[in-house]
């Protein structure tokens, strides 16, 4: 079964959008979290494409990374949300903003 | 010994910077020691170091001591120095001695106060700077004591500067001051552009051979310094300060506004004596300012009913008589004024300080009365402190040193039958002011009872400087009752003699014997009009001549008009001028950005990401097709 590049990118491209969407339109700070993750994965996704469009093992290469970058950001962003939530008693991001100019 | 000169100047510093660095951790006791002590060392010193120079130096030739140099810049290149000779040695007798028994008193005057420590560092730090000042080898030293006596003087008038009031005159007394300094300094600069040098003795040996007897530059220097010592000595047209300087505690009105700071005029006139001598135009004005000025203050002093307010006034009087003498060319007479004057007028501040201090902060006059046996030793004292004042003939100093410049107000070859008449009305008012005051405030009817008594601290000083009122005057008797002249012989090792154009014995006498008799005259008329009759205790009711008087003939009102006015209105207008419109503008616009910016800053997480994505897409917009 071969996909082509233009069908992998397309995919990629609505998954960036879906994840952008969410990132900007939820207020639920663990949504906004996922939807970075969907992001994330979206970029990887396009790199997959692109290696193998190409036939080479670079894009694999990037993906590890990216993974092991979500895995982190997942890790540091969850302890953040647990200590904003300790504070705000929600999860509300809108709520977070008492560091105005 | 002699050596030890500079240790007379080092020690109030060193009392000044120990107590600002340490004082806080000290007791107080310990500050008023450390206070008290630096400053009566130094007298125990200017007395060895005095004893040393004198002997085995009968001409008193001149004692320098160079410490270092101070800087050297493009020829200009003073030295931290100190000269020492029969003059300067005087003055620094005068403001060591009376410096130290002021202090003294001040442990017990100010102990109550918490600023006792702040204030003991700015009465050293101003005993260090007027020593500087008189003990300087160049001008520009002098210069730098001259402004540090300055300083001083606006900390301690502003001392209680929790009053508005006071930090009013503190401002009122350096500015005021600050013009006469301008002069000066303009004469410091002549005087470097001709000589290439500050140092005080190799002007005065150069000047008589560059400048010729009255030539214009002479006199513009003359001039100029004379306007710095106007200012420093309160003297018409600059003696709107003084009064105003009674906002100080007493002591500090005892120290620096009477018997030294205020005397550096006298000091500077009688340092630069060649210069003046040049320029025998300076040397007319100033007899006729001090003859101005002392009728003008002893007018002023007349109508004033705060105790306070009369010495200020009979300060700028007597001050007016030591310009007088300068001006006729008595150098050594204005001396002898000085020290006599520092004994009395201490003495006169200090006792009326105990009053002040003792009927708790009542200045006006009317409101005490019949303090006579309940202050009995400040009474005293105070009594003699006055009769010296008013020069009581033939037991007083103060008749002898005031009598030489009356005399010498007639008989120097400058000397003018008019000088000699404004001297004597001078003389009839003194007597009377010192004694109005001495009546309406000892005797009469008691309308406030004492609440605190004077103790030996401050007794012992009052005692001192009443002995010294007395015979202080004994070391110098004219021509014909004695003829002693032990101060003029040591002062002329510096000054020259003054030319007589008169003399005789008999005319002597008898300008004495009339000044003798103004002078009681005036503590008759005194008696008559003051002694023990019921005044009501208020301010005293006051016709428009008075007022005016009472105002100090309305200079203050006379500067405000002419000289703040037209300044103030003028910034007001500059304030918004073009130049200034640019500048403002640009804050202006820096505080519209400001809030614009500082808008975008408003906390909203999913805002700022908005942001950073339609930043992404221009930026790959901008990328791909540009």
């Amino acid at each position: 079964m071969n996909i082509g590049i233009e069908q992998g990118m397309l995919l990629a491209a609505v998954l960036f959008l879906i994840g952008l969407t969410g990132l900007l339109v939820r207020r639920d700070i663990v949504f906004m979290l996922i939807s970075v993750e969907i992001m994330l994965n979206a970029a990887g996704l396009a790199f997959i494409v692109a290696g193998s469009a190409w036939r080479q093992a670079d894009g694999q290469v990037m993906f590890l990374f990216i993974l092991t970058m979500a895995a982190t950001e997942v890790a540091v962003g969850l302890a953040l949300i647990i200590q904003l939530f300790m504070k705000l008693k929600s999860v509300d991001i809108d709520r977070a903003n008492t560091m105005k100019g | 010994m002699k050596e030890l000169l500079w240790l007379i100047v080092a020690l109030p510093f060193a009392g000044s910077l120990l107590l600002i660095i340490f004082g806080t951790r000290l007791s107080r006791f310990l500050c008023a020691i450390i206070g008290v002590g630096s400053v009566s060392m130094s007298a125990v010193l200017t007395l060895l170091v005095g004893t040393d120079f004198l002997c085995g130096n009968p001409d008193g030739k001149a004692y320098v001591e160079t410490l270092w140099q101070w800087m050297n810049v493009n020829g200009l290149s003073p030295d931290v120095a100190f000269h020492l000779d029969t003059v300067s040695l005087c003055f620094i007798f005068v403001i060591t001695f009376v410096g130290a028994l002021i202090h003294l008193y001040s442990v017990q005057f100010m102990w109550k106060d918490e600023g006792l420590r702040r204030f003991f560092i700015y009465m050293n730090l101003f005993v260090g700077f007027m020593l500087t000042l008189v003990l300087a080898d160049n001008m520009l030293l002098l210069y730098l004591g001259w402004e540090g006596v300055g300083l001083c003087s606006y900390l301690l008038i502003g001392f209680w500067y929790q009053d508005p009031a006071n930090g009013y005159a503190a401002r009122k007394a350096f500015i005021v001051t600050r013009v006469g300094d301008l002069a000066m300094t303009v004469g410091l600069f002549v005087l470097f552009l001709n000589f290439h040098t500050l140092n005080i003795q190799v002007i005065l040996t150069a000047a008589p051979g560059t400048w010729p007897v009255g030539s214009g530059v002479a006199l513009a220097t003359a001039f100029l310094l004379l306007g710095g010592a106007l200012g420093k000595s309160a003297q018409l047209p600059l003696q709107t300060w003084l009064p105003d300087a009674m906002a100080g505690p007493s002591p500090v009105s005892a120290l620096i506004h009477s018997a030294t700071m205020v005397t550096a005029g006298v000091y500077l006139i009688a340092r630069t004596h060649v210069l003046f001598e040049l320029a025998p135009l300076a040397m007319a004005v100033i007899a006729f300012i001090g003859a101005l000025t002392l009728l003008v203050a002893g007018l002023a002093a007349l109508n004033q009913h705060d105790i306070k307010k009369v010495l200020a006034y009979s300060t700028i009087s007597q001050i007016g008589y030591m310009f007088l003498a300068l001006g006729v060319g008595a150098w050594s007479a204005a001396i002898f004024h000085f020290m006599i004057h520092a004994f009395f007028k201490a003495l006169l501040f200090l006792g009326a300080g105990i009053v002040i201090w003792a009927l708790d902060e009542e200045h006006n006059m009317f409101k005490m009365g019949g303090l006579w046996k309940k202050l009995p030793v400040t009474f005293w004292t105070f009594l003699i402190g006055a009769a010296s004042l008013s020069a009581l003939p033939l037991i007083t100093a103060g008749f002898y040193s005031k009598d030489k410049i009356l005399w010498l107000s007639y008989a120097s070859d400058k000397g003018s039958v008019w000088l000699w008449l404004a001297a004597l009305a001078g003389a009839f008012l003194t007597a009377l002011y010192a004694f109005r005051m001495v009546f309406l405030t000892f005797f009469g009817e008691a309308k406030k009872e004492p609440g605190q008594i004077p103790g030996l601290l401050m007794t012992i000083p009052l005692f001192v400087l009443a002995v010294l009122s007395i015979i202080g005057g004994f070391i110098e008797l004219p021509g014909d009752l004695g003829h002693f002249t032990l101060f003029s012989d040591f002062i002329e090792k510096t000054l020259p003699v003054t030319a007589i154009a008169i003399t005789g014995h008999y005319t002597e006498f008898a300008l004495q014997c009339i000044s003798a008799v103004v002078a009681i005259a005036g503590m008759l008329v005194a008696y008559i009009y003051y002694y023990n009759k019921p005044f009501p205790a208020t301010e005293p009711r006051r016709n428009r001549l008075q007022q005016f008087l009472y105002l100090g003939w309305n200079f203050d009102l006379l500067y405000n008009t002419i000289i703040v006015q037209p300044i103030v209105f003028l910034s007001a207008i500059d304030k918004n001028d073009f130049i200034d419109k640019c500048y403002n503008g640009l804050a202006a616009l820096t505080v519209q950005i400001h809030s614009l910016l500082s808008a975008m800053q408003n906390g909203m997480v999913r805002r700022y990401a908005v942001v950073l994505a339609i930043g992404a897409i221009i930026t790959l917009t901008i990328i791909f097709y540009l």
